[in-house]
């Protein structure tokens, strides 16, 4: 069966890579032999169709990225936003209004909340039943005719207006409800954990620092570096077992406690001891992310002009007074990049929490939050919501982002 | 030579200190890994029981032990004599003391402990209330001799403290691949990965060759919007995504998670390849046009070959982070023998038995052994990668 597996996958491999390559190479074939140079009688071209064909042909190379961009991340973050409006289903709920003698037929009450798609279906079954009601239901049902996304919520009814409860914001109400204890604890929590990528940028400039002044630097850098190479399930493993708690009074296992026993301390069930537990996982991913920073420091710090040093030294600076004066603003966008960039992977911070507490013990996060909901909770409207708050978070990064990209390549 | 100093001494003090720091870092840094590495080739039960850090040397544990039964004795010089060994056969551990269970207590000791597991040293000799004896020696054997037959149908119990020297052995490792399906989970995890890392290279490079060097509309705006997605979180996508491969029939499948992870890859890779390609110098692409060359005919002679090197850096880092992955497997894959990943098994192995370190170090281990080997191998692109696939400043 396993081997069955591997001859599957190896199949597929080639199948799909031997597709993009028959698209590639298929398409530009196909594009050169349709759009030819019209030729004269003698055969030389009469006129060169070159200029249609390259027009084209950028968007055969680029077709495959952008249609799978569109639809694993631009379709999908569009419904998201969309649904973060629904029920635990997504549906986008209006409350319609409700005909006495459809009551029964249709099995609905007026607070029944109906999404458009059925609320179309009985308005049409409506006017075939009651032929004599098709002139009120017409006038009734026109806002929703006109709007046919269903996010009206005006109604008549008779002459009189119902006003629909703005149901639309409900999932936003229940994430910013002050009693949603939870959501407030994973913000929290959120908050606390860019305590990591400042940890790491520091961590990491002082060992880039310090590793320059030895000759064996380079091994110390790896050492720090090897992290990063495993998982965040590997990394929860390795420090569970770091904090691991045996019950008091009998032989640790766990480094931690062993440490505090052999200090004299009391030994503690860390992963649940809280607020300081937060922290705990918080050293995780301080441990896995300032090898990144270290390496993105390292390569900043050799751009650093050694004249500019000398001219410094020269002047009188001090090490220290160099230090601040000199390097940390000439390396001042790579530590702004290094700091972005963990800040982004903090606030999508989830394998970490979910192996090691799965957001119990007052240790909630976001990403954590929106998997729950969706999962366990099966409600895709507030898990929808707490991941647009989670993209809106990103925002600043990502505007910040395209700035920058756009005057590097003014630069150009 | 002329200098012959010690090397220590010539140091500054300051120079001490950096030394002295960067030696508690590396040590902070690497411990627990390799305490988990360690304790992977620990016995269960002492594993269970010490330290890890106690690994290297000799650990005592107790345990209890039960003598032969009446079915046992045998009768010698008129005596009888229930003989046997605590041990297994071929067992290094050794006895330290024992007492405790059917053996009278030791009053004589000062601080005794309640089980008496420490009344007795071994090779000690202990006369029974009934007259008969019970020695118990270091290896193991002990002998209950008596004069009268003895009456035992279980045989009696008693505690001891042996000495267990260091052992380790590739058993966990054993245990894990025959019990927790771990190398079907290896295997499902190879056959995610390295689709989910070819495929969107290949997409991703032609895309960054006509974003460098093709003309055409919109080719700016187009790419700072791939710039942007660059930081969109994925749980953005899950739900609709979901939806989709529920409806699509992709949930749960292997094509599902290649294109899924490709989704998820291709800002990256478009960004990290264009950044490469577009930095050629553009006489080479001047003058294969010249010479009549069109442009798939110049990506593929001449831009895949100059491009390997980002590509082995994008190469690496997606198979990392597919490998790594946990969250896109749990959504997309399931927890399914046949479809379950290394990460997502280690998970619940975490979840419902956080106790059995035997079965977490050794899984865990293997987990990383790949990752591991690809990158210290290739460390050199990894790190060009990085240095690349951060959005520079201005």
């Amino acid at each position: 069966m396993e081997l069955d597996q591997v001859i599957r996958g190896a199949l597929f491999i080639i199948v799909g890579v031997g597709a993009l390559v028959a698209y590639f190479w298929g398409s530009n074939f196909i594009l050169d032999r349709t759009i030819t140079d019209r030729l004269g009688p003698d055969g030389d071209p009469i006129e060169s169709r070159e200029k249609t064909r390259e027009s084209i042909r950028p968007w055969l190379f680029v077709g495959p990225a952008l249609l799978i961009l569109f639809v694993y991340l631009v379709f999908p973050a569009i419904q998201t936003f969309y649904l973060s409006f629904g029920d635990k289903q997504g549906n986008v709920n209006i409350t319609v209004p409700v005909y006495p003698e459809v009551v029964n037929d249709f099995n609905v009450n007026t607070t029944t909340p109906l999404n458009v798609d059925r609320i179309l279906v009985i308005r049409d079954a409506i006017v075939e039943d009651y032929p004599a009601m098709a002139d009120i239901v017409a006038e009734d049902f026109a806002g929703l005719a006109t709007n046919g996304d269903g996010i009206d919520y005006l109604f008549k009814v008779g002459g009189v207006e119902l006003e629909q409860d703005f149901v639309l914001l409900r999932n936003y109400e229940w994430a910013f409800n002050p009693d949603n204890d939870q959501f407030w604890e994973s913000v929290r929590n959120n908050l606390l954990w860019l305590l990591v990528p400042v940890m790491s940028t520091v961590f990491g400039l002082l060992i880039a620092i310090l590793a320059d002044n030895v000759r064996w630097g380079t091994i110390v850098k790896s050492f720090i570096f090897l992290p990063m190479a495993i998982s965040f399930i590997g990394a929860s493993v390795i420090w569970r077992f770091v904090y691991y708690y045996k019950g008091a009074d009998i032989p640790q296992i766990g480094l931690l406690n062993a440490i505090i026993v052999a200090l004299g301390g009391e030994p503690q069930p860390w992963i649940t001891f809280q607020p300081w537990n937060n922290f705990l996982l918080m050293i995780i991913l301080i441990w896995v992310q300032t090898g990144f920073a270290m390496v993105l420091m390292s390569a900043a710090l050799r751009g650093v002009p050694e004249e500019t040093k000398e001219a410094a030294r020269i002047d009188g600076a001090n090490e220290v007074r160099l230090f601040f004066n000199i390097i940390i603003p000439q390396i001042m966008s790579t530590i702004l990049v290094v700091l972005t960039t963990i800040t982004i992977t903090v606030l999508k911070v989830f394998d970490i929490v979910q192996a090691m507490t799965n957001g119990q013990s007052g240790t909630q996060v976001m990403a954590n939050l929106m998997f729950n909901e969706m999962f366990r909770g099966q409600d895709d409207g507030h898990s929808s919501v707490v991941s647009i708050i989670l993209m809106l978070a990103v925002v600043p990064i990502l505007v910040w982002n395209i700035r920058q990209f756009q005057k590097q390549e003014q630069g150009r | 030579m002329m200098n012959t100093q010690i090397p220590i001494l010539k140091m500054s003090v300051g120079a001490f200190l950096v030394r002295l720091a960067l030696i508690v870092l590396v040590i902070v840094w690497t411990v627990p890994t390799f305490g988990l590495f360690i304790s992977s080739f620990r016995d269960k039960d002492q594993l269970a029981v010490s330290g890890w850090w106690e690994a290297l040397g000799t650990v005592q544990s107790n345990s209890q032990a039960r003598t032969g039964a009446a079915t046992d004795m045998i009768e010698r010089d008129g005596q009888f004599v229930i003989a046997g060994n605590i041990f297994p056969e071929d067992s290094s551990e050794s006895v330290v003391s024992f007492g405790g269970g059917f053996l009278p207590a030791n009053d004589s000791l000062a601080d005794r402990d309640t089980t008496g597991i420490k009344d007795y040293s071994s090779g000690d000799t202990i006369e029974l209330a009934d007259g008969s004896t019970f020695t118990l020696n270091k290896d193991g054997s002990y002998e209950w001799v008596s004069d009268v037959a003895i009456e035992s149908e279980r045989g009696e119990r008693f505690f001891y403290v042996a000495e267990v020297p260091p052992s380790f052995s590739f058993q966990n490792y054993t245990n894990v691949f025959e019990n927790d399906n771990i190398d079907q989970a290896f295997i499902n995890t190879l056959t995610v990965t390295i689709p989910s890392t070819i495929i969107p290279i290949v997409i991703a490079a032609f895309a960054a060759y006509a974003f460098s060097w093709m003309e055409f509309r919109g080719r700016q705006v187009l790419f700072a919007f791939v710039v942007g997605l660059l930081v969109v979180p994925l749980q953005l996508a899950l739900i609709p995504l979901l939806r989709l491969y529920g409806s699509t029939g992709l949930l749960n499948t292997y094509p599902g998670i290649w294109l899924a992870h490709t989704g998820f890859g291709l800002p990256l890779a478009i960004y990290l390849l264009r950044n490469y390609i577009g930095g050629l110098p553009r006489e080479i692409i001047e003058s294969a046009k010249i010479d009549g060359a069109s442009h798939f005919s110049i990506f593929v002679q001449l831009i895949l070959p100059l491009s390997m090197p980002a590509l082995a850096s994008f190469a690496i880092f997606q198979f990392l982070w597919v490998w790594n992955d946990f969250l896109v497997a749990t959504v997309f894959l399931g927890t399914t023998p046949d479809n379950i990943v290394m990460t997502v098994s280690i998970k619940d192995m975490l979840g419902t038995r956080g106790d059995k370190w035997e079965v977490l170090t050794s899984a865990a281990f293997i987990s990383m052994f790949v990752p591991l080997v690809v990158f210290i191998s290739l460390q050199r692109y990894f790190v060009r990668g990085l240095l690349a696939g951060s959005v520079k400043g201005g």
